[in-house]
């Protein structure tokens, strides 16, 4: 194991070196052999940041100490789950329409998948495509999930077995594609690393919906993270729903590279897990690129929920906005840390960053950090963060038109989900994630405080 | 003699511990506008509010009956369903919150309160139309949000607006005229007018004698420190007008 032995080993991470070493003497990361120094890479990095503790400045207000202490047992194949598509059919987006992938506890399970076979696109498993397509992932994979201080991501380099490949050809414009990622959670500690690589070429059209959900309350860890590509020209919108159980830990990274003229609208919606930290990374590669991530998380109990994200202006001209809602409840807490990096060549640049939390209980608490990096002098860059309760003028003012105090309530915290949902076009995907959102707001004991 | 609309008697009220209302007492009956004059700070925006149902206000003295009901008993949706109606002085905006299905729910709420059965979208739409062209606003304005990015203007003619919809038994017109222009004050004015009902009442409460020269009162009263110091029919408007508030202020001191 020379890649970890020329650089420090921080403590915790030794039983994670071990686990790789034991798993590569089974000949379970060898396969195919041109990934492995990859993930050689990634566990290196590994060793060297270890797990995060609060005093790591991207983790200040997330404790993963609860998280570090499970074994982290990779599932190493698709196991007899016992699911059949009916089981499957909960999860699935009405209307949606296009192809779903059904993955497992990371592994991608063929019998619940429903595949359209549509011309312009290849959708496929990454553990195929690791075969298959070699060329295509010997250039992509890996290659943007690689220049960040995240141990998970480099984590999920050293571990990953599966996920999806997506690769739609210039100009096209297939149907929706749905990731459903279901989470088994039959054994405390068992922990799935998907691994998912989109390419969208040069003038191509997508929607591709990526949703995590389990199945039962063991505490168990999904560490995804995914590489998007984002050709010239291109529009894609993409959606990442996260509902696991509340015993669930997830971390998920998304690694978006895009290059000029093209539209990305990202959409985080995390309603679900113990512990959830997305992080996100956008690197605009070429000039009149318009990208928008749009987030809402919604937890309660004594849950959080983390966002963070750095948008990286290397080019002039690109517009970036950022919009992240958070509603919390009970002793639940909410992050977020968004960081607008405007390299000195990025002139024009019209960056924007808003965080809102909303407050339903004494006890929710918020950490929010927006931050703004600038070396060009030509640009436009606004950031703002508000935390607070429901605004008793507009209850009162609800209220005297002959509006009920709940009714009231619900309308203002709807709306300010709203803020966010009304931004997700695709319209089947709207309408079903405004049902699940609603529905959760109406389990929160907050959401209708009778008088 | 029919029952009055509203009996207010002996009210005192205050907020955080200052009292404001010392001793307000007034009685409107059906068909009539009565007008509340006075300085800054001489109560009648806490009237307002009280009436209202506002949080944080106390009443500590007196009694407020509506209909021959305990007003002061009720939450203010209740009072709203009752048919009490504020338009605010500075209308509160809602983001969000789409101004069809708003007005909507709380017209239902007020039917359902009055026995009648509520109105579908369908049909919510066909009864505001005259009341829209009424207040001379653009149908568009029903796919925003409440009041958002709305001039000052717009946001009181939403209120009269909405005070056309829910048709209160009374309406109270908190400072409908600050921030208008007069032409603006004209389509307001108009608006209040028009909806002049032989059994509902309107309460204006101004700070100056212009907008009662379109909304034309049948009785001024005016108030200052807490009470009615004098009541009067509309001349006396013109009179405060001309003269300033001062006489009144001074001559209330001495012992009656």
């Amino acid at each position: 194991m020379s890649a970890t032995q020329t650089k420090p080993v921080t403590k915790d991470a030794e039983p994670i070196i071990a686990l790789f070493e034991r798993l590569e003497k089974e000949g379970a990361l060898r396969n195919p052999s041109w990934v492995f120094p990859l993930r050689q890479a990634g566990l290196a990095k590994f060793a060297e940041l270890g797990f995060p503790t609060l005093k790591d400045e991207d983790w200040r207000f997330t404790n993963v100490a609860a998280l570090t202490k499970l074994p982290f047992k990779p599932v190493l194949q698709l196991h007899h789950h016992g699911l059949d598509a009916g089981a499957v059919e909960r999860f699935a987006f009405p209307n949606l329409g296009g192809s779903r992938l059904v993955f497992v506890d990371g592994h991608f399970a063929l019998e619940l998948s429903t595949l359209t076979p549509e011309s312009g696109v290849k959708l496929t498993n990454l553990a195929t495509a690791l075969n298959s397509d070699f060329g295509l992932l010997e250039k992509h994979l890996g290659r943007y999930a690689n220049g960040e201080r995240n141990p998970f991501t480099a984590l999920n380099t050293a571990f990953f077995h599966d996920g999806a490949f997506i690769h739609i050809a210039a100009n096209a414009s297939p149907s929706p594609i749905h990731l459903l990622f279901i989470s088994t959670s039959r054994e405390n500690g068992l922990a799935a690393h998907p691994r998912n690589l989109v390419i969208a070429e040069r003038g191509a059209q997508a929607v591709i919906v990526e949703s995590y959900v389990s199945l039962d309350g063991k505490a168990t860890v999904t560490n995804t993270v995914t590489e998007a590509v984002i050709g010239e020209n291109a529009h894609v919108e993409h959606i990442k729903f996260q509902d696991e159980s509340a015993e669930t830990f997830h971390l998920g990274s998304l690694h978006a590279e895009i290059s000029r003229s093209a539209n990305y609208l990202y959409h985080s919606i995390a309603t679900g897990a113990r512990l959830a930290r997305t992080n996100l990374h956008t690197v605009f590669n070429g000039e009149g690129i318009e990208c928008v991530l749009n987030g809402l998380y919604l937890v309660n109990g004594d849950r959080l929920a983390d966002h963070f994200m750095v948008v990286d202006h290397a080019k002039p001209r690109c517009k970036s906005h950022e919009y992240f809602n958070g509603i919390l409840d009970g002793k639940a807490k909410g992050v977020f840390a968004g960081r607008i990096l405007v390299r000195p060549d990025a002139q024009k640049t019209d960056a924007k960053q808003t965080n809102k939390n909303l407050l339903l209980s004494d006890t929710a608490t918020a950490d929010t950090k927006p931050q703004l990096e600038i070396y060009a002098d030509d640009v436009k860059c606004t950031h703002g963060a508000t935390i607070g309760q429901l605004n008793d003028d507009s209850i009162f003012y609800l209220r005297t038109r002959g509006i009920g105090l709940d009714n009231a309530r619900r309308m203002l915290i709807h709306a300010f989900a709203a803020e966010i949902m009304d931004r997700i076009k695709c319209e089947p995907a709207r309408k079903h994630l405004d049902e699940i959102v609603w529905d959760r707001l109406e389990q929160h004991s907050a959401v209708a405080v009778s008088k | 003699m029919p029952q009055p609309i509203i009996e207010i008697n002996n009210l005192h009220a205050g907020v955080e511990g200052k009292q404001i209302l010392k001793g307000l007492t007034l009685t409107i009956n059906p068909g009539e506008v009565h007008a509340i004059m006075g300085p800054n700070g001489s109560g009648k925006s806490t009237l307002a509010a009280v009436l209202a149902g506002k949080d944080g206000y106390d009443v500590t003295e007196g009694s407020v009956l509506f209909h021959g009901k305990d007003l002061l008993d009720l939450d203010p949706e209740e009072r709203a369903r009752e048919g009490v109606f504020l338009a605010f002085q500075y209308p509160i905006e809602i983001p969000g919150v789409n101004s069809t299905y708003f007005l909507k729910a709380a017209l239902n709420e007020i039917r359902k309160h009055k026995g009648q059965p509520e109105l579908d979208a369908m049909e919510f739409l066909s009864f505001i139309k005259d009341k829209i062209k009424l207040l001379d606003l653009p149908e568009s304005f029903l796919k925003r949000p409440v009041n958002e990015g709305f001039s000052g203007g717009e946001k009181k003619r939403n209120e009269i607006f909405q005070m056309a919809v829910l048709e209160p038994t009374l309406a109270i017109l908190d400072e409908t005229d600050s921030g208008l222009d007069i032409d603006a004050l004209r389509v307001v004015a108009n608006g209040v007018n028009k909806l002049k009902r032989p059994d509902h009442a309107q309460l204006v409460i101004t700070h100056y004698q212009r907008l009662l020269n379109f909304i034309v009162p049948d009785f001024v009263h005016v108030l200052t420190d807490g009470h009615i110091a004098k009541s009067g029919g509309k001349e006396l408007a013109l009179e405060l007008e001309a003269k300033g508030y001062d006489w009144i202020t001074k001559g209330e001191r001495q012992p009656a």
